[in-house]
């Protein structure tokens, strides 16, 4: 049943279903939310939505990384990268199926 | 570090959408919450181009320690949820100009 993926069309989708909207706003509000949380995070915050998870920007400093084909050495600069932090709800849930061996996904 | 809850979201969005009422923008914003989190119980991907993408990754089982005792414990296969992160919201949290103020 799985290896199917959920996009914006499917979200939207559920929206229009459940609160009534057009099709059309309830397409744009998923769009908003998304964007709401990218500008958040744009001015450094930090995003929790109980019972799901947050998200949160961290600045990773300067390293040499290198190239994995060659071998050089590569300077990577300074970055800001966004980590997710499942909460313990979610990750509950996503194992209550455990008769179904995530295995054989 | 300041941060945006939930409730903060909702009302973010309320305040952008007036013609709605509060108690649909609740809803809006937890069914997209509850969607995601559905699909990753079922194992699916949840892919927002632009934004990120939501997985689920499996995890062998090991023998853990009780990190205080030393004890050994069998930690069964698990899986947990996963999100990298869409190249549009990389790229912007990565603008030279001072958008991501690191004093925030």
């Amino acid at each position: 049943m799985a290896d199917s993926t959920v996009t914006r069309a499917q979200l939207s989708e559920a929206v229009y279903q459940e609160v009534g909207l057009s099709r059309n706003e309830s397409a744009d509000l998923v769009e908003s939310v998304l964007r709401e949380i990218g500008d958040a995070l744009a001015r450094g915050e930090m995003v929790k939505i109980s019972s799901f998870g947050s998200f949160q920007v961290r600045s990773k400093g300067r390293r040499i990384g290198r190239n994995p084909k060659t071998g050089e050495e590569v300077p990577i600069l300074p970055r800001q990268v966004l980590v997710f932090r499942p909460s313990h709800v979610l990750k509950n849930r996503i194992n209550e199926h455990r008769g179904t061996p995530a295995g054989q996904r | 570090m300041t941060s945006m809850t939930k409730s903060e979201l909702i009302q973010r969005l309320a305040e952008h959408n007036p013609h709605l009422y509060q108690r649909d923008v609740e809803r809006i914003v937890s069914t997209i919450f509850e969607e995601i989190a559905a699909a990753l119980a079922r194992g699916d991907r949840v892919e927002l181009r632009g934004f990120g993408a939501f997985s689920v990754k499996r995890r062998e089982a090991r023998i853990g320690r009780n990190p205080r005792t030393g004890t050994a414990v069998q930690v069964e296969e698990k899986v947990i949820p996963f999100f990298k992160t869409g190249k549009q919201l990389r790229e912007r949290l990565n603008l030279s100009g001072d958008e991501t103020g690191s004093a925030a």
